[in-house]
């Protein structure tokens, strides 16, 4: 198969055209032919992708199973995978099928509904495949379309000011990737992903306005795709518009918001900012590891006192997107490996804990955690369930949610100590508020009228949450199987940027004369 | 074998947890606790053949990152040897004392199926301990650090109803996180300067770190002090040292089973171990070791204050641990490692028994726990009160003085530590805290005796006419504990803390004839001459010295390191102070509880704002809830609604104020214009980079 991974970009496009053309009417059968073919398209599209995992070497460091054509008006369509992106595709089509099986329940505009899912799934599969600057463009920002359709129409009460806050802060950053991208086609002459890798920016300072830019041209030009990557991912201080968007997006939404949305940041960072501009990001790097360090304890404690479940999970999950800029920008193996790591498994753990707050949601119609108290009582498999996910959270050893922390700070510590000292010192914290919202929810007497009737999940909760377990606990323990992929390109990309810094030698001594 | 050993308290675990349900509960609890019984029996048999030889069995790879390298792997030598037998034997009878005490649990309602899981617990507990002793690098034993903290977590919480249990559990949690992440950097720093978290490596590479300067957050350290004291500060979490303290006592809030296995017998001693564990380190680290001595006494000390006027049972018992504590890295501190280990090894046995009987007493007394509603209870309970005897007979340290191993088992390790105390630092601040400790221990042992066994009734007449000894299943545990309580102290006495070439031939390490270290034979002629030696010296036999490389054995002592040479050396009036505080304890009890009854009161009365320092803890549960719990919130609070509200918020709402109207007009009247404006954004961006390509001469 020479086009894989265009086939499995654009399965659930396919299904998504099919729903919108050959779906009539809004009976119950055409809802639950729309649920079936959402799932049947996203599972197709899983298996097919496991063709990549099999058919992809992770010994070859460069990209594979890449596809070339023209497109329109002279531009290129290029696809290809390496061992930085390919989990990402893999993560994608493996949460896919659990965020329609956990939207079973879903009443209006259903088939509307299944069609946003599907074209999110190929927007984002398309952002982690595309070697062309236009194409990942395209993807990159129409993927967000889809996105607030799902918190604008299917989402809480506050969702238009949710959407608005989405797109204010996207919309900035976007734009200043723009203006980097025009220039990385005029500086370089091509928007070929692969060779833009390959070519040299300029890094020569220069006065701005009177400002001296250390780092020059590379730097702006990482300031801009920063400033997209960064609200993205999200980091401090440009996270507030996440825990809105949670709150109002449905279960379904913000799985795939957590999951893998906010994974698109990262892999920003690590296809473009840092082997693209390697002055840049050095000399950016003592900034954003500190951005990284307090995101860590300053969302860890405002997690702490939230009062409403998906707002503190959101928190938490900023917390962590702290380690993983922090691993990137260490740029060292164990860094990015634990980056890597760390937003694979986030997915995975992440997703489950808005699942769980989806389960019991999907029963009591109230996120506040006071509405709640000793649900362990009557949702016994409920409660083991979140325990999981809750120690998982806390990056427990033996969970997946343990390597990525841990590499992430080995990886942080060599390069900055304190840095590393006031992130460990998160973990403290995330214990502190996971346990306090999991002792507030789960634990003590049953003593609420309204929960006295409340059931425990149903099989179909339980087979959602049953690959997840897996996974964590697969990761958590053999963490080769990730490791072993990313590895090889990992260990490429971190001796290419430290070849471009060796060989931009007034750059360098500049930041360290900082 | 170790593998297996290693293993089965996990497939135990899982029939608890989920296996009940197909098997039905009783039989999942009896194969549960066969399992343990099965991995005790063959941890003896480890522990019996094991020749000190270091064997290494790799069972999986873990994470792998460039340079960095972790397996999961057993690491067989001396100390995992000494823990499996303390783990498994202390759990399986913990296990088996489970079922009586756990039968009929007044938290739980009719029906409710709550055992099976209790035992899940306790077997997860078991094999995560495991994994923490066998583990042959330091991520593995983070593995089972941290999964210790879990089991404890969960079984501090059994009683999930009860909301104090629930915040000791959360306390346990996150004090214990506090310590880890001092382990944490410990590790991180190890890697960082050793390319290594494997123990090999790093034990080969101490002698090399004493040497290294490293730059940690505001200053330059020596490389070995830093991770030594990083390194610590997880053992001061874990094993519950002065201003890690606080989440012990709480922890007592679990079924008393568990404070037996977990709070006293294993998982507080984790960091104990790793101490010992990384002795190789240790020894070339004086910095950090003199801040564990120093640490160790005063945590004695306190602890064992604190202990004197407490009226829970169990909480009596959990500061009584605490002080023991102390004791064991005392004599690690000081570099005598085996016999932090020989006081860990007999400490595991009185204490675990201490707390069992305690629980057989609360069982008895309806799980009443105020010690001042007991009183005279020896006759309806006489084998329970049979063991507590035993066990205080051997916390306090009964023995015939100046024989050194002719006693119960807490007098050999005891003053093993204490003499090993005097020896690194004759007249020290260790010293005299043991020693007045150790008066302390005598004493509030006693008080608890005094209090549940002595005197009249008190409290609830009902409750004390329905007083009722336990069931076979708690006594078996009793007993065999009560064996080892009497007598693990004189049969290992020469293994730990005999002449050099039997400890040394005990621990694997490679030994030598010392005659060749003239001057450090000559100091021990001189205190030879002044008082009466133990009679092995007097042969003059030859001496030896502990030779070989850091790593080599199970324990590493340093050239310079005599310690333990000299702690049989030390003046008679030192060897015998530990006996007579202990005997001033005891009459002291006497007086109080005894001959006078009202004198606790007016002591109490005249000496009112000492007595309540001391109820409440000295007052460091009220310190850290003013500076930490309270001002996290408050901080977390200001974030939210000032940081993220009204700064962030705010200045990036005034600014899209400005811009956005200007594109929703543009967009048009669209009801959800917002996404319009979106699209119409994007559209906007390709078409400027289109047209931008086109012009300057296009694309390929």
């Amino acid at each position: 198969m020479d086009n894989l991974l265009s086939i499995v970009t654009f399965i659930p496009a396919l299904a998504a055209l099919i729903l919108a053309l050959f779906l009539r009417g809004s009976d119950e059968a055409a809802a639950r032919n729309a649920k079936w073919l959402a799932m049947i398209a996203t599972s197709a599209t899983f298996i097919v992708s496991l063709f990549i995992l099999f058919q992809f070497d992770s010994s070859n460091t460069g990209f594979q199973m890449v596809e070339e054509a023209s497109w329109i008006m002279g531009m290129q369509y290029k696809m290809g995978v390496d061992g930085i992106s390919v989990l990402f595709v893999m993560l994608t089509t493996f949460m896919m099928p659990l965020v329609i099986a956990a939207s079973w329940n879903v009443e209006t505009r259903v088939k509307e509904y299944m069609i946003a899912f599907l074209l999110l799934e190929t927007l984002m599969l398309g952002v982690f495949m595309a070697l062309d600057l236009v194409l990942f463009y395209v993807f990159f920002e129409a993927g967000l379309i889809p996105m607030f359709l799902i918190i604008g129409i299917w989402g809480g009460a506050n969702r238009i000011y949710a959407s608005f806050k989405f797109f204010l802060y996207t919309f900035l950053g976007s734009v200043l990737m723009l203006v980097a991208m025009v220039a990385m086609f005029v500086n370089a002459g091509t928007t070929d992903i692969p060779t833009l890798m390959t070519h040299t920016f300029g890094s020569e300072s220069f006065s701005l306005l009177g400002i001296h830019v250390v780092g020059g041209l590379q730097t702006l030009m990482f300031l801009a795709f920063f400033a997209s990557f960064a609200v993205k991912m999200p980091m401090w201080p440009v996270h507030t518009w996440l825990p809105d968007a949670h709150v109002q997006a449905p279960t379904a939404g913000s799985v795939v918001l957590a999951a893998i949305l906010l994974k698109m940041g990262g892999y920003g960072f690590l296809r473009f900012s840092l082997p693209m501009f390697p002055v840049g990001a050095d000399v950016l790097t003592p900034l954003i590891l500190w951005m990284s360090a307090i995101a860590i304890v300053y969302t860890s404690l405002v997690a702490l006192v939230q009062e409403d479940m998906k707002k503190l999970i959101a928190y938490s999950s900023v917390a962590h997107m702290g380690y993983v800029t922090m691993g990137i920008f260490a740029a060292n193996q164990q860094g990015i490996d634990g980056a890597i790591f760390q937003m694979i498994s986030h997915g995975f753990i992440s997703g489950a804990l808005f699942l769980c707050v989806g389960v019991i949601y999907d029963r009591m119609h109230t996120r506040e955690i006071d509405a709640y108290g000793g649900l362990v009582n009557r949702m016994p498999a409920y409660a083991l369930i979140f325990m999981f996910f809750t120690m998982a959270n806390v990056g427990l050893p033996g969970t997946s949610g343990f390597v990525g922390e841990f590499l992430t700070l080995v990886g942080v510590f060599q390069v900055n100590t304190w840095v590393a000292a006031v992130a460990t010192a998160g973990v403290i914290l995330s214990a502190a508020y996971a346990l306090w919202l999991y002792r507030r929810v789960v634990m003590g007497d049953l003593i609420k009228e309204s929960l006295r009737t409340i059931t425990d999940m149903t099989t179909r909760e339980r087979a959602i949450f049953a690959p997840l377990v897996v996974m964590t606990l697969l990761l958590g323990v053999y963490p080769a199987l990730v490791l072993d992929i990313i590895g090889p390109s990992v260990e490429a990309l971190v001796s290419n940027y430290e070849t471009a810094l060796a060989s931009a030698p007034n750059a360098t001594a500049a930041v360290a004369s900082h | 074998m170790e593998t297996l050993i290693l293993f089965a308290p996990l497939v135990g675990a899982l029939i608890g947890g989920f296996g009940w349900r197909l098997t039905g509960e009783r039989a999942a609890m009896w194969i549960t606790t066969g399992l343990l019984f099965v991995a005790c029996a063959f941890s003896w048999i480890v522990f019996l053949t094991h020749d000190g030889v270091t064997e290494k069995i790799q069972l999986l790879r873990w994470i792998e990152s460039g340079s960095l390298s972790t397996d999961w792997a057993i690491r067989m030598d001396r100390l995992t040897a000494i823990m499996l037998i303390v783990i498994t034997t202390v759990s399986a009878l913990v296990h088996l004392y489970s079922f009586g005490y756990m039968a009929d649990d007044p938290q739980w309602k009719e029906g409710e199926s709550y055992k099976p899981r209790f035992f899940a617990y306790l077997s997860f507990f078991t094999f995560a301990m495991l994994m923490l002793v066998t583990s042959d690098n330091l991520v593995q034993m983070f593995f089972g650090w941290e999964g210790v903290g879990v089991a404890s977590y969960l079984l501090i919480g059994f009683y999930y109803r009860k909301p104090t249990a629930n915040a000791a559990a959360i306390k346990a949690f996150v004090v214990n996180r506090v310590g880890d992440f001092g382990f944490a950097l410990g590790i991180f720093g190890l890697y960082y300067l050793t390319d290594s978290v494997k123990f090999d490596d790093i034990f080969a590479a101490a002698p090399a770190l004493a040497e290294t300067t490293v730059h940690f957050l505001w200053a330059d350290w020596n490389a070995a002090n830093l991770i030594a004291v990083l390194l610590f500060i997880g053992a001061m979490g874990k094993s519950a040292q002065l201003f890690l303290h606080t989440w012990l006592p709480d922890a007592m809030e679990g079924p008393t089973p568990v404070s037996a296995l977990i709070h006293a017998a294993t998982m507080v001693t984790a960091g104990v171990f790793l101490v010992c564990r990384m002795s190789p380190l240790m020894e070339y680290a004086p910095e950090a070791t003199a801040f564990i001595t120093i640490l160790g006494a005063t945590t004695a000390f306190v602890a064992a204050t604190i202990g004197l006027v407490q009226n829970d049972i169990k909480r009596v018992i959990a500061y009584s641990t605490m002080s023991q504590l102390g004791y064991m890295f005392v004599a690690a501190g000081v570099g005598a490692y085996s016999v932090a280990m020989f006081h860990l090894f007999t400490h595991a046995f009185f204490k675990a028994m201490l707390f069992l009987g305690a629980g057989s007493v609360i069982h008895a007394m309806h799980h009443e726990q105020d010690m001042r509603n007991y009183g005279g209870l020896r006759k309806k309970i006489p084998y329970t009160f049979a063991a507590m005897l035993i066990g205080t007979l051997a916390i306090t340290g009964v023995g015939i003085p100046l024989t050194g191993w002719i006693g119960f088992a807490g007098f050999a390790s005891k003053d093993a530590v204490i003499e090993s105390a005097f020896a690194a630092d004759p007249m020290g601040y260790a010293f005299w805290m043991l020693v007045i400790a150790a008066l302390f221990t005598s004493f509030y042992s006693w008080r608890l005796m005094f209090l549940t066994f002595f005197g009249k009734p008190r409290g609830d007449k009902h409750t004390h006419e329905h007083a009722h000894e336990s069931p076979m299943v708690m006594l078996v545990p009793l007993g065999v504990l009560a064996v080892g309580s009497i007598f693990a102290g004189a049969i290992w006495y020469s293994s730990f803390f005999g002449k050099t070439n039997e400890i040394a031939s005990f621990f694997g390490v490679p030994y030598a004839e010392a005659s060749e270290h003239g001057e450090a034979k000559d100091d021990h002629g001189e205190a030879k001459d002044d008082h009466a030696a133990p009679k092995d010296d007097k042969k003059k036999k030859t001496s030896y010295a502990f030779t070989g490389k850091p790593g080599e054995g199970a324990i590493y002592t340093g050239k310079d390191n005599h310690v333990i040479h000299d702690a049989h050396y030390v003046p008679t009036w030192v060897k015998l102070s530990p006996f007579i505080a202990m005997v001033i304890g005891f009459l002291m009890a006497m007086c109080f509880y005894i001959w006078d009854p009202k004198m606790p009161k007016r002591t109490m009365e005249h000496n009112r704002p000492l007595y309540n320092f001391l109820l409440n803890k000295w007052y460091f549960d009220e310190l850290y809830d003013a500076i930490f719990v309270k001002p996290a919130s408050m901080i977390g609070r200001f974030f939210w609604k000032r940081g993220d509200g009204d700064v962030i918020d705010g200045t990036l709402n005034g600014v899209a104020m400005g811009i956005v109207p200007f594109f929703t007009r543009l967009a048009g009247r669209a009801q959800s214009g917002y996404i319009f404006t979106y699209a119409f954004a994007m559209v906007i961006g390709i078409l400027v980079l289109v047209t931008w390509m086109t012009f300057s001469g296009g694309a390929q």
